[in-house]
């Protein structure tokens, strides 16, 4: 066990845990943070995917002692009252339908267009093809991105 | 199941209340409007959900609080549900809020999620709870104000008189709830609709998008211990013994034990399928504490051999003997063609097949396959429980509340009433959730333990544990006359572990000859109803032989259907025909226009078209394949159906986009395969399901336009797009795919 002294959505947050424990279950089961799900463990789904200093990584990946001085951004970070425009985007479209996997698809789509802010479908399908959602809100995802793309 | 036999006086159902705080609780229950004929549907429905019953609080501050009865797992029902009963209610949606129901039968009906019938079993009892508060509010606002009912009016939660005088329903509610309750409702005519065919937004939308624990996996308690299953690492194997002591050196771990799920001779309930029954847990106090601790267990498995089940559902008391051979997926190929040549049930006759294959001048045989598929819900399956010698309390995702609990009370020896089963949001469920034996092992684990305990599957758990959607295969027949008409249609099919026929369905009714039989070989493989069972094989199958009859004919795929469906409803052959011809012949004709079907614009796609009717509701789909990077890509899909009135337009929408692009996947990639009782898919690395880039790029669906009473959406989609991407994939490679998933195949042949 050792302690990290992490900063997350913007707050210092301590814990004491295994340090090879993965972010994604630090998130979870030691700092009250559900909304980074667990789809697959293995980096496939993306379900578990936050921002590492903007960019969108797979928490399952993230072991705690890699991360340092780097901030972290969950769901739960990117606006609390739904006011990121991708999630604005998001309930515009009635994207979700069981919605598990829509955290990890907002947390790519928002860190997408900071990069990119007028990506091509082309660009959009390449970049979210990491997150499945099983229920295949695909067409309305996309829809989703295009819209917040132009906020 | 049948209303009439169980038809109670409705009055005696229903119960008014004053809510704390002066407001008004509406405790409805009315009779369902299932009809016995979805028996088949919805397999084992328990005899006693003949009583449905509604939930409807409104506060003196005019709040309106709507109680979902079924659980959500994507189907949208805490949205459409609601608005149901709001429509006939004459709420203002805006003042509307919808809370997941508690789990209780008898004030919330079946409260089962699955067989596309949410929005079936509940619209008529809905809208009766609706319009019964909305009648005792307006009788509520005459006594006060002192005029005939019949002149208070309502709209959008506002009650009026001519006389100018006005009141919100809030500040009726206390004295409405003191009324006795109207004998008589008057439902609102379709094109009165204000709430009901206007899209809605998903009332779990921003807690969706704002990452709030809304899922079985998130929820906590204080205290609360993480198990998980070490299972045999093969179907056919059982536990032998086990050796914790690594396991127990590790940091966060609390126990490793050895469990049975049932005792022997316990008699299981049509869902209580159970995956493996020697259970070896270990719990600890976080998830990758217990997920890197189970690394270091030993465990010797041996072979399980034949095991005797006892089962216990709506067919009586049976003991079902389960085999004991290690399976492999290339010897059950080899196993169902041996069956297939064997004699088989015969499941329904018209006319004499015999003869008119003998006299055919042509015969067109060909076999169809599918593997077992995994549901793979995202999120995997889960379930808390806290079991103490009183008492116990499970929270979870689970599709079926009421199927689990008397199986749990057995488990447990405690009275339902002492069993409180809450549903949490499902991350997906496409039929796996509603085998909840891991909602029962959970409690087992938590009474042992004598602590609240989260049970989790991680991915590979969740893959590898069973209930899959069975193995599939069929041989289909057709016989031309020298004219090229059909005088003959013969479909035999088998499976691992059930056959997938639908006897009574198209193209049954619409030829003169007709032969429908089926087998099954058992097996230790688990499997359960998979979005649309059976369906799910058969529209693949069936629609893509349609379309090489209809080749073999020189006629268009469409007017080929067209014109077995007039037959079907002008001259229908046999009895017994599930389907609606002119309904099905609806989808098709609308797909067809929509679509631009035979019309000049769409040279450079290769087009296949497929319909299909199961669950209550029509489903046709265009499947548009372009070739990208050399590989065929379905970029385009127009979709037609018919469900009746069309509750929440948008997520229905949704709906059959995702069943769709769900569909597309299945049929591309979807297998699980075993080699010597083991899946050799694992998680998503090896398992492989549709993404973004693979995705169409537009997904027009189309609803017909009719004020029938709703049927379901969830799963009536999905089964035909397979059948059209095998007709779309032929015109764009030249050959025909008779084996999913295509991938493989078609890889073969680039």
């Amino acid at each position: 066990m050792a302690t990290f002294n992490l900063k997350i959505n913007g707050k210092s947050r301590t814990v004491d845990v295994d340090p090879a424990t993965p972010m994604l279950w630090v998130l979870r089961d030691h700092l009250d943070l559900p909304g980074t799900k667990y789809g697959c463990g293995i980096a496939q789904c993306g379900a578990c995917t936050i921002h590492l200093e903007g960019n969108a990584v797979r928490s399952c990946q993230l072991p705690v002692s890699a991360v340092g001085k780097s901030s972290i951004t969950t769901i739960e970070g990117l606006s609390e009252k739904a006011e990121h425009p991708v999630q604005k985007a998001w309930l515009e479209h009635d994207v979700a339908q069981c919605g598990y996997c829509q955290a990890g698809q907002i947390m790519t789509a928002a860190a997408l267009l900071k990069r990119n802010p007028n990506p091509s479908d082309e660009e959009i399908e390449a970049q979210m093809s990491g997150n499945i959602c099983r229920c295949g809100t695909y067409v309305k995802i996309k829809e989703a991105v295009k819209s917040a793309a132009k906020k | 199941m049948n209303n009439d036999e169980n038809a109670l006086d409705r009055r005696s159902f229903l119960k008014a209340s004053l809510l704390s705080g002066g407001g008004m609780m509406l405790t409805v229950s009315f009779l369902s409007s299932f009809k016995s004929a979805d028996k088949a549907e919805v397999l084992n429905l328990p005899d006693q959900w003949a009583a449905l019953n509604g939930y409807i609080q409104i506060t003196a501050d005019n709040r309106i609080k709507l109680i979902c009865p079924n659980p959500e797992f994507g189907q949208n029902v805490m949205t459409s549900l609601p608005m149901i009963v709001a429509e006939e209610l004459d709420a203002d949606w805006k003042n509307v809020t919808v809370e997941m129901g508690p789990h209780d039968n008898v004030k919330l009906g079946p409260q089962f999620s699955g067989g596309s019938n949410s929005v079936k079993m509940y619209w008529k009892p809905l809208r009766e709870a609706g319009a019964a508060a909305r009648q005792m509010l307006r009788a509520a606002a005459a006594q006060t104000w002192n005029v005939p009912v019949g002149e208070v009016t309502t709209k959008a939660g506002v009650l009026s008189h001519s006389s100018g005088k006005t009141a919100q329903y809030g500040q009726m509610a206390a004295k409405a709830a003191t009324l006795p309750v109207p004998k008589d409702l008057v439902l609102k005519s379709p094109k009165d609709f204000t709430i009901v065919r206007k899209s809605r937004k998903n009332v779990e939308g921003q807690k969706v998008v704002t990452g709030k624990p809304l899922f079985g996996l998130d929820y906590r308690m204080e205290g609360m211990l993480i198990a998980m299953i070490q299972h045999p690492p093969a179907f056919g194997m059982k536990l032998k013994s086990f050796d914790a002591a690594e396991a127990l050196k590790m940091p966060g771990i609390k126990d490793v034990f050895s469990l049975k799920l049932y005792e022997e001779g316990f008699e299981q309930a049509g869902f209580d399928t159970r995956t493996f029954n020697d259970l070896l847990v270990i719990a600890g106090k976080s998830t990758w504490e217990v997920m890197n601790a189970r690394k270091k267990l030993v465990a010797q498995w041996e072979p399980a051999g034949e095991v005797q089940d006892t089962m216990a559902g709506r067919d009586g008391k049976r003991v079902v003997t389960v085999p004991g051979a290690l399976e492999s997926s290339q010897t059950q190929m080899a196993k169902m063609a041996e069956y297939a040549q064997k004699p088989a049930q015969e499941l329904r006759k018209d006319g004499d097949p015999e003869t008119a294959f003998k006299n055919a001048a042509q015969v067109i045989e060909r076999t169809y396959t599918a593997p077992f598929l995994a549901h793979n819900c995202m999120e995997p399956m889960n379930y808390f429980a806290h079991v103490t010698d009183e008492k116990a309390l499970l929270v979870g995702p689970v599709q079926s509340p009421g199927w689990i609990e008397p199986t749990v009370s057995k488990l447990l020896n405690l009275p339902p009433e002492k069993i409180e089963i809450q549903m949490t949001r499902m991350g997906g469920g496409f039929g796996r959730r509603a085998y909840n034996h891991y909602l029962s092992e959970a409690a087992l684990i938590s009474r042992k333990m004598k602590a609240p305990v989260k049970l989790i599957y991680t991915r590979e758990d969740d893959m590898t544990y069973g209930i899959y959607r069975p193995m599939y295969t069929a041989t289909y027949r057709a016989a031309l006359d020298a004219d090229k008409n059909l005088i003959g249609f013969h479909v035999k099919g088998g499976g691992i572990p059930e056959h997938p026929i639908h006897a009574n369905r198209f193209p049954a009714g619409a030829v003169d000859n007709y032969l429908a039989e089926g087998w099954q070989i058992p097996s230790n493989i688990t499997v359960g109803a998979f979005r649309a069972p059976r369906s799910n094989f058969n529209a693949a199958a069936e629609q893509s032989f349609l379309d090489e009859v209809a080749e073999a004919m020189g006629k268009d795929p469409i007017q080929f259907r067209l014109d077995l469906l007039k037959k079907a409803k002008e001259n229908p052959v046999g009895k017994n025909n599930d389907y609606d011809a002119d309904r099905y012949a609806g989808v098709l004709e609308l797909v067809r226009d929509k679509s631009g079907w035979g019309k000049p614009g769409s040279e450079k796609y290769n087009r296949g078209v497929a319909a299909y009717f199961c669950h209550n509701s029509y489903a046709a789909h265009i499947v548009d394949i372009v070739t990208r990077d050399g590989q065929p890509y379905v970029e385009r899909v127009f979709s037609a159906m018919d469900c009746g009135i069309v509750v929440n337009p948008e997520a229905a929408e949704n709906m059959v986009q995702g069943a769709v692009v769900d569909g597309i996947g299945n049929a591309f990639y979807g297998a699980l395969t075993h080699k010597d009782g083991a899946a050799q898919q694992t998680n998503f690395d090896n398992y492989r399901l549709i993404r973004h880039n693979e995705a169409p790029k537009k997904i027009e669906v189309h609803f017909v336009q009719n004020d029938k009473d709703p049927t379901g959406l969830g799963e009536p989609p999905f089964p035909p797009v397979f059948g059209a991407v095998a007709n779309a994939l032929y015109k764009n490679k030249g050959r025909r795919f008779y084996n999913q998933p295509f991938k493989p195949e078609l890889d073969k042949v680039m």
